[in-house]
């Protein structure tokens, strides 16, 4: 199978080329992490970030193709040849197909995901009815893998201002747990033209999530919530 | 001077509704006008004359050319804020926009009640 991969090392080239591979498979080569580690036995020079090579830790999320997604849980059979494997587009490269996430995890930690309660803690724990916790579904999967927030324009264009998708979706999730009492300092901090209103509902975040999550949804409820505590 | 990046300015969702608020404005009167050329479509200028000479067309007009204007002054600050990443160019080139909107909207006003 033929590849055209991204490489780049700063301390040896001058800018980055696309590397060609012809690599023959084993049937067991289902995913195409499989063939990236296939071809790694082959070239050790190449680098890439990889886990649980199953689609929870969300370390190699790489744009294939044109499109972000993770290459544990990208089948090789249905890609069209040479298969073009770049680094997420947007954030700094550190080598080859390994990016610098320092920008993704600043716009993480910036809306607060914790559980904010100033309550003493209860004895047990603090309980949500059936109905409160099912708010939740749709927005706990999300493994910041970052397919998203780097597939997003707005966050291409101020990442250092734009929250990004993932971590409006991670915001929301806090905004809508019940157990949580700083909805109103959780939207004060979102109530911003960068922040979250550089989201012009493009909707490539829904696009590539490969957990199937819907980011833009969740920025509409956000919008939601501050137009009702408005108007 | 601060070099970090600051956020927070507290604005956003009274544009992001008027955004919305004044493309429903621009549809109605749009449907409307559309309704009023079906029903009795001038055929030469004394017609038009006519038309816009009632007082009812002006004004939804008038409030069609503002919501235009308001509309288009959001969506070029936000393209400018995707865009344009220096500050003072950007400042410039929204009170441009600013000055060139209110000029179209003062002339539609002339142009309107003339």
């Amino acid at each position: 199978m033929r590849f055209s991969i991204y490489r780049y090392d700063p301390d040896k080239d001058d800018k980055p080329y696309m590397q060609d591979y012809d690599i023959a498979l084993e049937p067991s080569d289902r995913m195409l992490l499989d063939a990236l580690v296939r071809i790694k036995s082959v070239d050790d020079s190449l680098s890439l970030r990889r886990s649980c090579r199953e689609g929870v830790c969300g370390s190699d999320a790489m744009n294939i193709n044109g499109r972000n997604g993770l290459a544990c849980i990208t089948p090789v059979a249905g890609l069209r040849e040479p298969v073009e494997l770049r680094p997420l587009p947007g954030l700094p490269v550190i080598r080859d197909l390994i990016v610098d996430m320092t920008q993704f995890f600043k716009q993480y930690h910036s809306i607060k995901p914790y559980l904010i309660n100033n309550d003493p803690p209860p004895e047990t724990e603090r309980l949500q009815s059936p109905e409160e916790r099912a708010e939740l579904d749709g927005l706990y999967e999300c493994i910041l893998c970052a397919c998203c927030t780097t597939a997003c324009p707005s966050f291409w264009w101020n990442p250092d201002k734009f929250v990004g998708p993932a971590g409006l979706l991670q915001a929301y999730r806090f905004l809508a747990d019940s157990r949580d009492q700083a909805s109103a300092e959780r939207l004060d901090n979102l109530e911003d033209p960068y922040r979250l209103f550089r989201c012009h509902s493009i909707m490539n975040c829904v696009d590539v999530c490969p957990k199937g999550l819907n980011p833009t949804s969740a920025i509409g409820k956000i919008k939601d919530m501050m137009v009702k505590r408005t108007v | 001077m601060v070099k970090h990046v600051v956020t927070g300015a507290h604005y956003g969702l009274r544009d992001w509704l008027a955004q919305r608020v004044t493309a429903v404005v621009m549809a109605i009167y749009l449907l409307l006008l559309a309704a009023v050329l079906l029903v009795s479509p001038p055929h030469d200028h004394t017609a038009w004359k006519a038309l816009f000479s009632e007082q009812w067309l002006r004004i939804a007009s008038f409030l069609f050319f503002v919501s235009l204007c308001w509309h288009a002054w959001i969506g070029m600050r936000n393209i400018l804020m995707d865009y344009v990443h220096a500050t003072g160019t950007r400042l410039t080139l929204q009170v441009l926009v600013i000055l060139s909107l209110l000029f179209y909207a003062v002339w539609s006003v002339d142009i309107l009640w003339s």
